[in-house]
């Protein structure tokens, strides 16, 4: 297996451009949405507003105003899959379309998906969605195509602010450190690492640098694998049938006592049943 | 904020709140048919044939919902068999997974036991048929069957919350609650079936009552756990969802059957079907408000 490769993005460099977006949209070859006929969010100046199944990036505008106008901040974050190392997408997939690559990175195979969306709902990130034009599931490949040909992805390679970088985890994590070191030392106190380590998931393959709580960027704090809620599911659905099966067969008996030998007596269907 | 609010819906609607509901009520009306099946009477074979009859229909209808649900139907299959190597496609911890499989089977459990009840009934006269009812293979397909009817009244409800969506994700009760809708909803179908058929006082029909009266109760306590157990994600219901949920399930699906059970000179003759009906739409309106209220987030 080749090193593990992923995304640091530093949110405090990011100027919004989107040319993220276009890259990977660009080379992916992603279809527009509504036939390019763009409607306008009307609440915010960022008009792709999500990912899915045909935007892989998303450059996220956090606009937060008085209610004056007169003061205010961006946030901007480019969003993209966080190639979770223990990804709950992966985990649930009944078709076996969602793989690791040997770039420890998380892939669906579009050849094999089916379309049941069970990777949107299990995906803690919302992340996920169905692309009209093939009918099955897709997120970012970290572009695995590229990856195999010594390029790095498309959105990385057309950052301007270098807010996207790409390269072997462990390297990248030295760098997004030595950072947040940096932003501390001149007075940016609220910076840190969300996903770096494998606090959640395992760790994040996209993981970022943040200057507000992760809810601020429309991200959870605590990340989960869907199937922590399994095993006491199953549990109490198991408990149930069982008391269900005694219920049955109690009121069985019962019936069988309270009606008694009249009831067989009186049973003129002549059916050639099992007890007969 | 829960972190179950940062996720995105995978529009499941309507053709899954059918599946949900039809799937249900064919897992518990083979469950039930089984058991009278193995422990019931001669006089309650009719019974038992029209409880493999839903059930097998159930499996039928079931499969071609989920097929068209999908995004890609003609690759309905990718569920069974991986589709590059041509081997089992089987994961025991993705509910979803053992889902397929179990439909699956539980769909050749209710063919084998339909065909087994229309060779009962001298409709299909292969004396092959014959080992299908009665006998260590028909006792095996009731047994296996009724199993997996359980499992199908349930798991659904444990595939909701084997994701990250708000509601589902934040409970552990929903398979119960399922389990126990199922096999409510398939007593109260039987019940209309049975009494359809003019047997009105018998004792099937009130070992039918009484179980409804059973699962009844348990999904009451099962819906009462289930929103304690939720938390804060309880604000998916703070709006019309949860009036339709305790108006349409808690009072019309649970409450007002229960009291037509218990007191069934309320309505006459009338109180068994329409406590009946009653249990069928709450049901279904359970399906409704569970599946599309966490849609809506």
């Amino acid at each position: 297996m080749a090193e593990a490769m992923g995304f640091y993005t530093d949110t405090t460099v990011c100027i919004g451009c989107k040319a993220c977006e276009v890259a990977c949209k660009e080379w992916n070859q992603l279809p527009a949405e509504n036939g390019g006929i763009r409607e306008l969010s009307g609440n915010s100046y960022d008009n792709t507003r999500r990912l899915d199944g045909i935007h892989w990036r998303h450059v996220k505008f956090v606009e937060q105003f008085s209610a004056d106008r007169r003061d205010g901040r961006w946030l901007m974050m480019s969003d993209v899959c966080k190639h979770c190392a223990q990804a709950g997408c992966l985990e649930v997939c009944p078709t076996g379309a969602i793989i690791r690559t040997e770039f420890d990175t998380v892939v669906i195979q579009s050849n094999v998906c089916n379309g049941c969306r069970d990777c949107i709902a299990a995906c803690p990130f919302g992340v996920i969605e169905i692309n009209p034009a093939s009918g099955t599931a897709q997120k970012c490949t970290l572009c695995y195509d590229r990856l195999q040909h010594g390029l790095e992805p498309a959105c990385a390679k057309a950052c301007p602010t270098a807010s996207i970088q790409f390269g072997p985890l462990r390297e990248l994590r030295e760098r997004a450190q030595a950072r947040v070191q940096q932003l501390q030392e001149r007075g940016e106190a609220r910076a840190y690492l969300y996903g770096a380590d494998p606090t959640f998931l395992g760790g994040l393959n996209a993981f970022y640098l943040l200057v507000d709580t992760p809810e601020t960027y429309g991200l959870p704090s605590h990340p989960r694998l869907p199937t922590r809620n399994l095993a006491f599911s199953a549990l109490w659905s198991t408990l149930g049938a069982v008391v269900l099966g005694l219920l049955g067969l109690f009121s069985l008996r019962t019936r069988r006592d309270a009606v008694g030998p009249d009831e067989t007596s009186s049973g003129t269907s002549g059916e050639g049943a099992r007890h007969a | 904020m829960p972190d179950t609010f940062f996720t995105a819906a995978p529009h499941w609607r309507w053709l899954i709140v059918l599946y949900f509901f039809i799937g249900g009520m064919a897992g518990g009306s083979f469950a039930l048919a089984a058991l009278l099946d193995l422990f019931g009477k001669p006089q309650d074979r009719p019974l038992v044939r029209t409880g493999y009859y839903v059930a097998c229909l159930g499996a039928v209808v079931s499969g071609m919902l989920l097929t068209a649900d999908l995004g890609r139907p003609e690759r309905f299959w990718h569920m069974l068999i991986q589709s590059e190597r041509g081997l089992p496609m089987f994961k025991y911890w993705s509910p979803m997974s053992v889902g397929a499989w179990g439909l699956m089977l539980f769909g050749g459990f209710a063919v084998l036991a339909t065909l087994g009840a229309l060779h009962e009934t001298g409709r299909m006269r292969w004396t092959l048929l014959q080992s299908l009812h009665g006998g260590v293979l028909g006792s095996l397909i009731a047994v296996l069957g009724g199993l997996c009817g359980f499992f199908l009244a349930g798991y659904t409800g444990a595939l909701l919350s084997v994701t990250n969506r708000p509601l589902w994700a934040d409970t552990t009760w929903l398979g119960l609650l399922f389990l126990s809708s199922g096999t409510s909803t398939a007593a109260a179908l039987l019940m209309l079936l049975g009494l359809r058929r003019g047997v009105r006082t018998s004792a099937m029909v009130h070992w039918l009552s009484r179980m409804d009266r059973g699962t009844l109760l348990l999904e009451l306590l099962a819906l009462i756990v289930l929103t304690v157990s939720l938390g804060p994600a309880l604000r998916v219901w703070m709006n019309g969802w949860g009036v339709l949920l305790l108006i349409g399930v808690v009072f019309a699906g649970i409450l007002l059957p229960l009291c037509l059970e218990w007191r069934p000179r309320l309505l006459g003759r009338l109180s068994l079907p329409a406590g009946a009906v009653l249990v069928l739409l709450g049901g279904f309106l359970l399906r409704v408000v569970v599946v599309l209220s966490s849609e809506g987030v």
